[in-house]
């Protein structure tokens, strides 16, 4: 057999192969991203600890830290999933990758569903390294806490991957790039992820309810603070999810 | 000239794209392609070529799937291709303009990742070694000169030994070494039974490479055939000339070349002092000119006899303005 010749009906691997095999390659290409490992990982670890050593969060909870690890879990979420997933697939439109793998047996269906998985991988590393972190700082967990939690963590963050690709797929990858940072900043300052809607100001209140990152901060609270589940905050949280993901798929340009 | 299909891995039928207002500039419905249909065969090179803005990648993308066409038929491998599946694209090669790799990417992993996606793709090694990728194995993408990239683009489309194989501009930014070697491989991989279609708008890589050649102009076919059929077109009113030749010669500017010259030949002078002359010539036009210059005293700086090139044909066909 000459390689050189074709093979006469090539089989795609399956299904389960292909997508795996993406989620691991765009894992290992986030992670080996210095600015997308200081967005996902340095900068939640600092606001950690800015958080335990400053009074912000007084009187909210058990302890500081105690309050503050949900919301800082929160902002893991909007990290990789809504930023650093959101710039990456912009460049990778901006390259022709997108392109490219949507013509191997991959697809565009296998693509998205890699880009998930991938988000899900980096998540669990940066549940792994906060939790630790915290837990030496004196995080106590309420242990009814972690099932709520962590489904309304994944929640939160495929309501920010379908934000990310939406954004990602309809405006060129600077603007991407400028937009998921300073909406990075803007909410996770701002919008009831790390410091509770409480502690801002009540005209933006009303506001920080209906957002993405205040109904994720509330839920993750709710759970790991006092081990229930918030359902209206659950609820905005799956619309956000499926109003951002009909969007991304009707506007989403491949090229 | 109609081609009466053999064993076709693609045929396309009166295929229609409009580009939506959203998408270009003026913000009206711009129709990019109106009316191509080509068949590529197994075992063959088939090109398109054009000018830019011919229509060709449109044409190719919509064969891949990757453009939703507006009207027409396309048959890729007896499949339709906007609705194809996994089976369809593990049988299919594309290798796209703009490479599509992403710039972080180092070659070897990027194409173990690729590889992966098949059942039974090309051993790695194997491929990596003929295309030379080798010696930039562990290089980012980003660093990689036009020419490697191009290899491992190629590299890329054939890694789940397709028996279709897609080459936008194949030899884009390619250096006479790769050039070659591309091209060997290229034919290797037709002999093996591989239908190639390739765009591009250099007549030389077609009038290499090419068993049929399919002229696009203005998004509709304007010419097909063997290089040789389209090389026999005469510019003029001889349809059945089989030695048609371009003479070049410079001489003092504004001569009437053509009064002394036996009818049936084309004659221009493309910038003053510079003459063309196509057509059927024969040692008659040449003892003309040579009569002529000794009788006036003139003679020429350069002079040049040249069969004619796909290059003449095509611009003959699709006109010498730039668009």
């Amino acid at each position: 057999m000459s390689a050189a010749a074709p093979q006469e009906h090539q089989q795609p691997a399956p299904l389960l192969r292909r997508v795996l095999l993406q989620g691991k390659y765009e894992a290992l290409t986030m992670l080996r991203n210095g600015e997308q490992l200081i967005l996902a990982v340095v900068l939640p670890l600092l606001a950690l600890v800015g958080l335990t050593v400053t009074p912000f969060l007084d009187g909210m909870g058990s302890s500081r830290v105690n309050v503050a690890v949900p919301g800082i879990l929160a902002l893991c979420a909007m990290s990789t999933a809504f930023t650093g997933q959101g710039i990456a697939t912009g460049f990778d439109r901006r390259y022709g990758v997108l392109r490219f793998l949507s013509t191997t047996p991959l697809g565009r269906g296998g693509l998205i569903a890699g880009k998930v998985l991938s988000v899900l991988a980096v998540l669990c590393l940066q549940v792994v390294v906060v939790g630790l972190v915290a837990l030496a700082l004196g995080w106590q967990p309420t242990a009814a806490g972690w099932l709520p939690g962590l489904g309304l963590l994944a929640l939160g963050a495929a309501a920010f991957t379908s934000l990310g690709l939406l954004v990602a797929g309809t405006v060129r990858p600077e603007a991407t790039l400028a937009i998921t940072n300073l909406l990075w900043i803007l909410l996770g300052a701002m919008g009831g992820i790390v410091i509770p809607a409480e502690r801002l100001p009540a005209a933006a209140q009303a506001v920080i309810h209906f957002l993405p990152s205040g109904a994720l901060g509330e839920s993750m609270r709710a759970a790991f603070l006092g081990g229930a589940v918030n359902g209206g905050a659950a609820l905005i949280l799956l619309l956000w999810t499926v109003i951002a993901g009909a969007a991304a798929i009707r506007w989403f340009k491949w090229n | 000239m109609v081609r009466s299909p053999k064993s076709p891995v693609l045929s396309i039928n009166g295929l229609i794209k409009d580009v939506g207002p959203l998408s270009n500039l003026d913000g009206k419905m711009l129709r990019v392609v109106s009316g191509v249909s080509l068949i590529a065969e197994r075992g063959e090179v088939t090109a398109l070529l054009g000018a830019n803005g011919a229509g060709k990648t449109t044409t190719l993308e919509c064969a891949q799937g990757l453009q939703k066409r507006s009207g027409g038929s396309i048959s890729l491998l007896g499949q339709d291709p906007a609705a194809a599946g996994s089976g369809l694209r593990a049988r299919v090669g594309v290798m796209l303009q703009d490479g599509g790799l992403p710039p972080s990417a180092r070659p070897l992993p990027l194409l173990r990742h690729i590889a992966g996606l098949y059942a039974d793709p090309w051993p790695l090694e194997d491929l990596v070694g003929r295309l030379g990728i080798d010696t930039f194995s562990r290089t980012s993408v980003r660093r990689l000169s036009g020419g490697q990239k191009q290899r491992l683009a190629l590299a890329a489309a054939l890694i789940g030994r397709p028996e279709v194989l897609f080459l936008d501009e194949p030899s884009a930014g390619l250096d006479p070494q790769s050039r070659q070697l591309v091209f060997d491989l290229i034919a290797e991989l037709r002999d093996g039974g591989m239908g190639i279609i390739l765009t591009t708008h250099l007549m030389d890589d077609a009038q290499r490479l090419a068993d049929y050649v399919y002229i696009i102009d203005g998004g509709r076919n304007v010419a097909e055939g063997t290089v040789q059929e389209l090389l026999q077109r005469s510019p003029v009113a001889d349809p059945g000339a089989e030695h048609v030749r371009t003479l070049v010669f410079e001489a003092p500017a504004g001569l009437d070349v053509a009064a002394v010259l036996p009818a049936g030949v084309d004659v221009s002078e493309a910038r003053a002092g510079s003459y063309t002359v196509t057509g059927t010539l024969t040692p008659r036009h040449l003892a003309a000119l040579a009569q002529w210059w000794e009788a006036k005293g003139i003679m020429p700086a350069s002079m040049s006899l040249q069969a004619r090139s796909l290059e003449d044909v095509f611009l003959d066909i699709s006109g010498k303005d730039i668009r």
